[in-house]
């Protein structure tokens, strides 16, 4: 069998052990020029990613949330190594990615499913050939690599005999999607990046792939990134959950204590403003006026502050750092970080002398 | 309530393609004077048809419409071209997902919403120019009169979606149709439109039908909804009943496989299958392949909408089941 061994095997090693991050990240960074001289002039930039920090933990599913345009699909591409960091460094496992480990040995272990099921398979070729394709390049034989295909359709729910023959555009979305990920664990990755990966399936079938997920994690020892706009489905299926804002991140924490007890005013908006299921209560006001500033020129200080409730005159002049509290949760508000000069802020740690 | 719209055994089919498409096929629904309808349903179901079916947006050559829409006591398959002219936009009007459909890139948006109500009024450019500005107050658009004479695309998506609204509301329609407005929006933004389209139906009367394909949103805007599947209503009734009491087996499995539901770690319930190929329906009820209790007589007859409790019908032989 060449699947379905989990992480534990003599090459698929987990070196760090369980306490290790499968991958930490550390003040990654990526700016894209803005192409001609537009309304910003020359040399502006777009702040795309401008110094995200986090861990990912082994065998955890850790969510993306934000708004349009804060920076969770730049994110992914640079975990991907899809595009080139401006700067900041990442460690898997226990080794420095384009150091200790080197870009190929990292590139397989990384894999990703995208939103849209149909751009990301070649139209020319048979689902087989498709999932079949990578572990070629990798140089596993013709035979082996086709075997694997099968096992994998059967695994994500489709009958080889049925399907393997089959071009994408003779396939349902649910259908296509359920191909991208066998695609995408052909190659036996340790992490899964999956952005907006059920986002345009109907509900109906986003039910099933969102089981399908859960099953094959388990079974194939997985860690997934999880990029997505629905916050319902974010609070269904992560460990531990990472608020965007504007490219930084606004706030990081386990599941329960993110949607139950938001620290950062923005997370607490966001959540506030998810349609209510309830015809009796639904929302009255709505929690933030205005739509998201732009990434070029973002404001300066904590980049909420234009549209924060609870700011004052330091929030303006004072860029929060991620800062720890009780239950492992983080986040970068002033409010949160003693002594800031906030109102609400604990007292400083030391008394000042 | 008075009848705002009442569309009767509605059908569209499209015979521009190899295999004629039957996308809406027997709808019959009405939306009283200052009600809102949600039109909820997967992708394919025939919402947007439906809705199009109401400004006889399809192309002439290469579709067929049957059965009858009345709006505002008005037969919309009997207008003459010069009579459907003033009717978009003075009766009725849309807006869409994509601002972009609606708005043009090379004018302002002010002049864009001027030229829409000189088409259809005898009123000066200044005039004009005034409700205009008063449009835009109406929508929230902050620096409104700044605003007036700013390019769509510069503009953000929240605030061309206002900007959308007010052009659409140009000529006072009375009824406004809504196919996804909010789905390319952002979560903090999408309720800000939402709670906007209420406060307009609440304030000018409008009459809105609301095609969705989420139920929380549907749930925020409606007071009606209307489950589309494969071309038909299958339910319909008020929100409460729909989400509360919900009596279609489709409409029960949509709800059912909602993750709000689960517990982190569950397994969601799931309606099992896909939705159906319009051009290759099965016999009967289109449900049926993926219906837990479908029946031998499911698959003969097409179930009409029954009466499943006040003001609340499904298209199901078995609803005694579903209780
Ligand atoms: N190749 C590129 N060139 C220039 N700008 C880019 C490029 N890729 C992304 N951006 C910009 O970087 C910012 C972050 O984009 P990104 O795609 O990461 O957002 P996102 O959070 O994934 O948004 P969405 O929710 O819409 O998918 C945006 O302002 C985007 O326009
Ligand atoms: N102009 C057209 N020509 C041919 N088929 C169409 C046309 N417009 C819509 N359809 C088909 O009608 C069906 C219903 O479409 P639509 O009403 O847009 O669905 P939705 O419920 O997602 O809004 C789909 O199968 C679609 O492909
Ligand atoms: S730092 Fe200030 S502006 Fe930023 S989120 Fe906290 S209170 Fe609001
Ligand atoms: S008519 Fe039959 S197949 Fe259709 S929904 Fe009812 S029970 Fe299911
Ligand atoms: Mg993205
Ligand atoms: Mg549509």
């Amino acid at each position: 069998m060449i699947i379905g061994e989990p992480a534990h095997l003599p090459d698929g090693p987990d070196r760090g052990g369980p306490a290790q991050p499968l991958l930490s990240v550390r003040d990654l960074v990526k700016h894209f020029p803005v192409k001609g001289k537009g309304l910003f002039g020359k040399g502006a930039v777009v702040r795309a990613v401008d110094g995200v920090s986090f861990d990912i933990r082994k065998g955890e599913t850790l969510g993306v949330v934000g708004e349009s345009g804060c920076g969770k699909s730049t994110t992914a591409r640079l975990l991907m190594h899809l595009i080139k960091a401006d700067s900041g460094e990442m460690v898997f496992d226990g080794e420095k990615v384009g150091a200790d480990l080197d870009l190929t040995a990292y590139r397989r272990q990384v894999q990703m499913v995208f939103q849209d099921s149909y751009a990301s398979l070649n139209p020319r070729l048979t689902i087989e050939e498709s999932i079949a394709y990578g572990p070629q390049v990798h140089g596993v034989s013709a035979a082996k690599a086709r075997a694997k295909a099968h096992d994998l359709l059967a695994r994500v729910g489709l009958e080889p005999g049925r399907f393997a023959g089959r071009y994408p555009h003779e396939l349902s979305g649910g259908q296509r999607q359920r191909i991208n990920i066998a695609r995408a664990l052909a190659l036996e990755p340790r992490l899964v990046i999956l952005d907006e990966a059920v986002s345009a399936l109907d509900k109906s079938v986003e039910a099933q792939v969102l089981n399908l997920l859960q099953d094959l994690k388990d079974e194939f020892g997985l860690t997934y990134v999880f990029i997505s706009h629905d916050l319902n489905v974010v609070k269904f299926i992560v460990d531990r959950v990472m608020v965007m804002y504007l490219g930084k991140v606004a706030e990081i924490g386990e599941g329960p204590a993110v949607f139950g007890a938001p620290r950062h005013p923005y997370t607490a908006a966001l959540l506030a403003s998810m349609p209510k299921m309830d015809p009796d209560a639904r929302s009255a006001e709505a929690p933030l006026t205005g739509d998201p500033p732009n990434p070029i020129n973002p404001p300066s200080g904590c980049r909420f502050h234009t549209r924060c409730a609870l700011a004052e005159p330091v929030c303006s002049v004072q860029e929060p750092p991620l800062a720890a509290m009780e239950g492992l949760q983080e986040a970068a508000c002033l409010m949160a970080l003693p002594g800031s000069g906030h109102s609400r802020a604990p007292a400083p740690v030391e008394a000042a002398a | 309530m008075t009848e705002a719209v009442a569309i009767e055994n509605l059908s569209v089919t499209f015979t521009g393609g190899s295999k004629p498409v039957r996308a809406v096929d027997g709808v019959s629904l009405s939306l009283g004077q200052g009600e809102v309808l949600a039109l909820l349903g997967e992708s394919g179901s025939g919402k947007s048809v439906t809705l199009r079916s109401l400004l006889r947006l399809h192309p002439p050559k290469r579709s067929r419409m049957t059965g009858s829409i009345r709006v505002a006591g008005r037969d919309v398959l009997e207008l003459s071209p010069g009579e459907l002219a003033d009717f978009r936009g003075g009766v009725v009007s849309m807006i869409f997902q994509e601002p972009m459909l609606a708005l043009d890139p090379v004018y302002t948006v002010g002049a864009q919403i001027t030229e829409a109500i000189r088409r259809h009024e005898k009123i000066s450019a200044a005039d004009a120019r005034k409700r205009a500005l008063a449009l835009f107050e109406r929508v929230r658009i902050p620096s409104p009169d700044r605003r007036l004479d700013a390019y769509p695309h510069e503009m953000s998506g929240g605030m061309r979606q206002r900007a959308m609204i007010a052009l659409a509301l140009a000529c006072r329609p009375s009824v406004l149709l809504a196919d996804e407005p909010t789905t390319a929006l952002d979560a903090t933004v999408q309720i800000q439109i939402l709670l906007l389209l209420r406060e307009l139906q609440r304030e000018l009367g409008l009459s809105i039908i609301f095609v969705t394909h989420d139920i929380g949103v549907a749930v925020e805007i409606a007071d009606r909804i209307a489950v589309m599947y494969a071309g038909r209503v299958v339910e319909s009734g008020s929100v409460r009943d729909v989400i509360r009491g919900p009596r279609h087996p489709y409409t029960r499995g949509l709800l059912a496989s909602r993750v709000e539901r689960a517990q982190k770690g569950d397994r969601l319930e799931t309606i099992p299958g896909s939705p159906p190929d319009l051009t290759a329906l099965p016999p009967g009820c289109a449900f049926a392949p993926r219906c837990s209790l479908a029946a031998p007589q499911c698959r003969e007859i097409v179930p009409p909408l029954a009466e499943v409790g006040p003001a609340h019908t499904a298209a199901c032989i078995r609803v005694a089941e579903t209780v």
